[in-house]
């Protein structure tokens, strides 16, 4: 009994519905919990924490579970959830999945205390809805069976636009209803390509699907492919958001509270690229392919664009919104690369935005609860008062412009250097990222600690407190580790993009080769 | 290596070490121990290099490589942490840590009583770190790293005094004009990696390399990418055309930095990166001549920029592009070597000349104007003695440190294969002018009578409170740097006599002779079949110009400014717009503001956020956002509060969502 208990293996096929319910259920709990804010907080925090340590389990055993079941997925669960549809509660992650996961439940506790405060009212639903949340977006992460996908999909628009429209700021409704529906527009597109999908194949099984179509057991007839590929893509490139579908996204996160900001940016749009991944690239790759050139071009637009609209912002929210939108060019840029280094750099750099974004946020929050305003004009020589908050916003720039030996290198340069083997130009057009990201954030920064105090009650505010402090630390040495010792986050990526990239891809350069020899 | 406690990866280690300890908890610790830390471990960091040079020059092989484990890893692409000791790596690094060493010690004292005491030091060992990096990196990413890591503690230093919006904005004007460079750097590493799948110098260079392995009628073309692209990174690093703009800016950094940053070492990081690289720059012609022409250019331009400066810490900052471009002539002719040669000495004589600099600002209470200086011979003793040591020694007089290098750089740019009659000529101009202005600087400073308002306490540049009222020496622990780097200075160049300093290097820098194409060949073989005699009389006649030149520079800067001081005010004058220009330093900046920045910022506002983002990408949305408005009165309805009615929405969507699911399955 003892040993069965001390015995991790036994954990391993729960571990993944475990990681996604527990804060759902903490979120029932809470419901359940009287009305006083103080044990609400405490309640969410240690939800969130257990969350995390569960979800630790993924990477520690992953190598030992990894070899086994279908050879791509560890943690795998399948059973029957519905009938008739043919629904299946199919879980399971890879090692980019898995990563995505443990994102998501690292940022969730620091979001827990980032509002421990700046939410006063109707403490016990904002702690609600974000547990729920929570619950949604690993749902997201670990589903294998497309309605199981679309659901949890869904199911986090729910949560995020109700954060915004009653937690925001002053335009909250505006910004939660253009997120809802310009989201959910998008993802209708992807439900049709799905049900196509199922009412050809009568799965909607994910990996079944997938062998279905490498094999050519499942024949889609004409431009079918193509569609697909399209619907899936639309619903994906309005979450990432890809140029020029990313005008949400500033005004969510101007008008989103900390907490929402940063699981927008740090998780949410990961989704979007997930979904690229795993799906477009998945299940279409030689549509993937043959699309590549033009979606390239929308991210390699995004990243020039998103970072020069972000130079310009007189918001510093709206700053850092705009440049997600050209970090997460980069993210496209390399998964649309098809090289290895170029997949592996854009899984990278989704953990690192995830890290640096996610930071910058509870970062401006911070000043935010002090000031109760973005714009930039009112602060100017916050390095005396602040001068530890101003450290710790330095290291976290310098880890979203890429420094080497911070996380943001790796990725940049992986993708970078993947898009430079697919097509120079790409690369060099991309590499041009360097110093827009350096002049844009240097010049927030500089406008905002450096110089003397010009607003007078600016000299009075208060440095990072410890509760702060411990916020931010941890993601400061998270930056750290991932840009000296990436090979520990990078090896089950490495793999799994391997994979990803292996599907179709010598077939597709042998009709390459063939097709060439033709021309000659 | 025998002895285990000293590794090699403890000399960029300790600094770390240094600025961990001070940067976490310096801020409770007294002044002296802050200095302790940062003195110690660069001390111990200066030693354990003595000691590892010793091993390697004792042991006969030409490096040692050590791996300390994989950075990056995709897929077959690997990079590693490893150090690599060889003879170029060893003279950089014994100079980084020497000179460091001896800048610390300095800045010990010359930054007493400044706020931020800890900050400094931690910044300056963090800054020694990644020049460490840099240098002893076995591989050209970990270069990098090194690379972008001093352009962080340049951005930090320069930017110490952060409440002046002048120091903040040279410190962000640094970094960016650095990021140009390197993102030059980045595409030549793609290329790197894309044509051979290895930045590693071993794999790139040796038994046989990468390199050398690809026939070279395949190769130029790449190879030549790769040399120019490498170039943009070095002219940004070091300060070169075009992007030389933000160095003088980053005087604004206080004086220790401006020596052992600004002139000592970080910015000879593009000369080190050449020779370095002088397997594939010896391989395209047309990268190595464009190295030479850049090089060529900048030590003219800046020189005439340097004569008409009044500021004395910007002088010696065009004096250090100056000489930088230099090396770059050296490394564009293929002299490899006698660009490394000169590297040295300067770091021994402009790092000299900078603290001397900061001696004098010290001493007279933070003063930079030249024309409020004068007479501080008297006042200042010592500072004068070792500043007019590096003074004879910069301008090229021999036997100091200077002449020796600069005449080899001379004699490389007329004789090498790859040199040119043109090289050498501006560059005994520039010889001229360099003495010229050294000898002016010296005249201004230091004779004739004081001319500053010392009882006016300048808070200035280096605002140094308290010190203003007649000029003073400086305390000993500053003076001490000086006299060692004076010695430096004096019997430096010494090394270099006899083509020693050349041989050293041997090991490192290929020969590639055989590789030419026949035609370049005959045209190399003319200068060869030479008489050695003949030769050798040439190289004499050379040496004599330059020597006169110097020495004329040194006679008109007497006659200018001791012999009749009101004259440069006419010449100026007479001069007119020309002396503006230059004065001005031909309004580069301000031409790069107004046909680079401001136009970014204007089409970035304008165009792309205000016309493209917000009218027409998003109004395309306004349709959208017309309905939202209708619905956001729907929602507003629902935010009751209840949680009962949150969840039920939840479920009614997803039930939606099934229904319709279920009816699209069994139709």
């Amino acid at each position: 009994m003892i040993e069965t208990l001390l015995d991790h293996t036994v954990l391993n096929p729960w571990v993944l519905s475990l990681t996604a319910f527990v804060p759902a259920g903490g979120a029932l709990l809470i419901a359940l919990l009287a009305r006083r804010d103080r044990d609400v907080r405490w309640a969410a925090m240690a939800v969130s924490v257990l969350t995390l340590l569960l979800s630790l389990h993924l990477p520690a055993h992953y190598a030992e579970v990894a070899p086994t079941n279908s050879g791509v997925y560890a943690y795998e669960l399948n059973v029957p959830w519905i009938t008739s549809p043919n629904i299946h509660y199919h879980i399971g992650v890879d090692g980019i999945s898995m990563w995505l996961v443990v994102l998501t439940t690292f940022l969730v506790p620091f979001c827990v205390l980032a509002s421990w405060k700046s939410i006063h009212d109707r403490v016990k639903e904002f702690f609600i809805l974000l547990l729920l949340l929570e619950t949604a977006m690993i749902g997201v992460f670990i589903s294998l069976d497309l309605f199981l996908f679309y659901f949890f999909w869904e199911a986090t628009l729910i949560p995020m636009a109700l954060i915004i429209g009653i937690f925001g700021h002053e335009r909250r409704v505006y910004a939660a209803v253009k997120f809802f529906l310009y989201t959910m527009i998008a993802s209708v597109f992807m439900l049709a390509a799905i049900i196509w999908l199922y009412v050809q194949s009568g799965t909607f099984d994910f990996v079944e699907l997938q062998q279905k179509l490498a094999s050519g057991a499942l024949v889609l007839p004409g431009s079918a492919s193509l569609w697909l590929f399209l619907g899936f893509f639309v619903a994906f490139a309005v979450k990432v958001p890809l140029f020029p579908l990313h005008t949400w996204l500033p005004d969510a996160h101007v008008e989103a509270p900390t907490a929402g900001s940063v699981l927008l940016a740090g998780v949410m749009l990961k989704m979007g690229t997930y979904g690229l991944v795993r799906f477009n690239l998945g299940l279409f790759p030689e549509e993937a392919r043959r699309n590549a050139p033009w979606i390239v071009t929308l991210a390699l637009i995004g990243i020039i664009y998103g970072a020069l609209v972000a130079l310009v912002q007189p918001n510093m929210k709206k700053l850092v919104a705009y440049s997600s939108v050209s970090h997460l060019g980069f993210v496209v840029l390399g998964t649309f690369s098809f090289t290895q280094a170029g997949l592996d750099g854009a899984v990278y750099q989704m953990l690192n935005h995830g890290i640096s974004t996610g930071a910058l946020f509870l970062l401006l929050g911070m000043l935010y609860d002090r000031r109760h305003t973005y714009e930039i004009k009112q602060y100017g020589g916050l390095a005396t008062p602040m001068p530890v908050y101003a450290t710790l916003f330095l290291l976290i720039t310098l880890s979203s412009i890429g420094l080497p030996l911070m996380n943001g290198f790796v990725g940049e340069f992986l993708v970078l250097s993947g898009a430079f083997q697919a097509h120079a130009l790409w690369g060099i057009l991309a590499a041009t990222g360097v110093i827009w990201s350096a002049f844009y954030m240097l010049w927030l920064y500089q406008r905002t600690f450096y110089g003397t105090i010009t607003v007078p009650v600016n000299a009075t505010l208060r440095d990072a407190d410890m509760r702060e402090r411990s916020v931010l630390v941890p993601m400061v040495v998270l930056a750290l580790l991932m840009g000296v010792f990436p090979a520990f986050w990078m090896k089950p990526i490495d793999a799994s993009a391997g994979m990803i990239l292996k599907a179709h891809g010598p077939q597709v350069a042998m009709v390459q080769v063939m097709k060439d020899m033709v021309h000659k | 290596m025998t002895n285990s406690l000293f590794q090699p990866w403890l000399v960029p280690a300790l600094p770390l070490a240094g600025m961990a300890i001070n940067g976490l908890f310096g801020k409770r610790f007294s002044e002296k121990l802050v200095a302790a830390i940062a003195l110690i471990a660069t001390g111990c960091s200066f030693l354990v290099a003595c000691l590892q040079a010793l091993l390697l020059v004792n042991s006969g092989s030409p490096m040692l490589e050590q791996h300390y484990g994989t950075w990056i890893q995709a897929g077959k692409f690997t990079v590693d942490f490893g150090i690599y000791l060889d003879h170029l790596s060893l003279i950089m690094m014994l100079v980084v840590t020497g000179v460091g060493f001896l800048i610390h010690i300095y800045a010990a004292a010359y930054m007493h009583h400044e706020g931020g005491y800890y900050r400094f030091f931690s910044y300056l060992n963090l800054f020694m770190f990644f020049m460490l990096v840099l240098v002893l990196a076995n591989n050209y990413l970990l270069m990098f790293v090194g690379w972008e890591g001093v352009g962080l503690a340049s951005y930090l230093l320069i930017g110490f005094y952060f409440l002046k919006d002048s120091a903040a904005n040279a410190g962000k004007k640094a970094f960016i004009t650095n990021r140009v460079g390197d993102f030059g750097f980045l595409i030549a590493l793609f290329m790197m990696i894309q044509t051979f799948g290895s930045v590693h110098y071993g794999s790139l260079y040796f038994n046989p390399g990468l390199v050398n392995a690809l026939p070279l009628e395949h190769s130029t073309g790449i190879l030549t990418m790769i040399g120019l692209l490498m170039l943009v990174g070095a002219c940004g690093k070091s300060a070169q055309i075009p992007l030389f703009v933000w160095l003088p800016d980053a005087m604004e950094g206080p004086t220790p930095v401006s020596a052992l940053i600004h002139a000592a070492t970080m910015v000879t990081a593009g000369v080190y990166m050449v020779a370095r690289s002088n397997p594939i720059f010896s391989r395209a012609p047309i990268a190595l001549l464009a190295v030479a022409v850049i090089g060529t250019l900048t030590s003219f331009f800046a020189a005439t920029i340097g004569m008409t400066q009044m500021d004395i810490k910007r002088v010696l900052a065009y004096s250090t592009v100056s000489q930088l471009g230099y090396m770059f002539m050296a490394a564009g002719v293929a002299a490899y070597s006698a660009g490394v040669f000169h590297l040295m000495t300067h770091a021994f004589f402009k790092a000299l000349l900078f603290l001397a600099a900061g001696s004098v600002i010290h001493g007279i209470g933070g003063e930079q104007d030249m024309r409020k200086m004068g007479g501080l011979r008297k006042y200042m003793p010592w500072t004068f003695y070792t500043m007019a040591t590096a003074t004879v020694a910069i301008a090229g007089i021999p036997p100091l440190a200077g002449f020796w290098s600069k005449d080899e750089i001379l004699w490389q740019a007329w004789s090498s294969p790859y040199g040119s009659k043109i090289f050498w000529a501006v560059g005994v101009i520039t010889a001229f002018m360099t003495s010229f202005y050294m000898f002016r600087l010296l005249f201004m400073t230091f004779f004739g009578e004081y001319r500053g308002e010392a009882a006016v306490a300048h808070a200035g540049h280096d605002a140094h409170g308290g010190h203003g009222h007649t000029p003073h020496e400086s305390p000993w622990m500053m003076l001490g740097p000086l006299v060692v780097l004076a010695a430096l200075s004096i019997f430096g160049g010494f090394v270099g006599a006899g083509h020693r300093f050349e041989h050293f290097l041997d090991p490192v820098i290929q020969k590639v002779e055989a590789h030419r194409s026949a035609l370049e060949v005959e045209a190399a073989a003319a200068p060869m079949t030479e008489e050695p005699a003949a030769e050798k009389s040439t190289e004499l006649a050379l040496m004599a110009t330059s020597v006169i030149v110097a020495l004329a520079g040194l006679g008109l800067a007497w006659f200018l400014y001791i012999k009749r001081p009101e004259l440069p005010a006419r010449i100026a004058a007479a001069l007119g717009g020309l002396y503006t220009l230059v004065y001005n330093k031909y309004w580069i900046d301000e031409l790069y503001k107004a046909v680079l920045i401001s136009p970014l910022l204007w089409i970035s506002t304008h165009v792309l956020w205000q016309s493209v983002d917000q009218k027409i990408i998003d109004g395309s949305v306004n349709d959208l956002a017309v309905t939202a408005r209708d619905v956001s009165g729907v929602v507003r309805q629902q935010q009751s509060g209840l949680i009962r009615s949150y969840a039920g929405w939840i479920a009614a969507g997803a039930a939606l969502v099934v229904a319709y699911m279920v009816w699209m399955g069994t139709r």
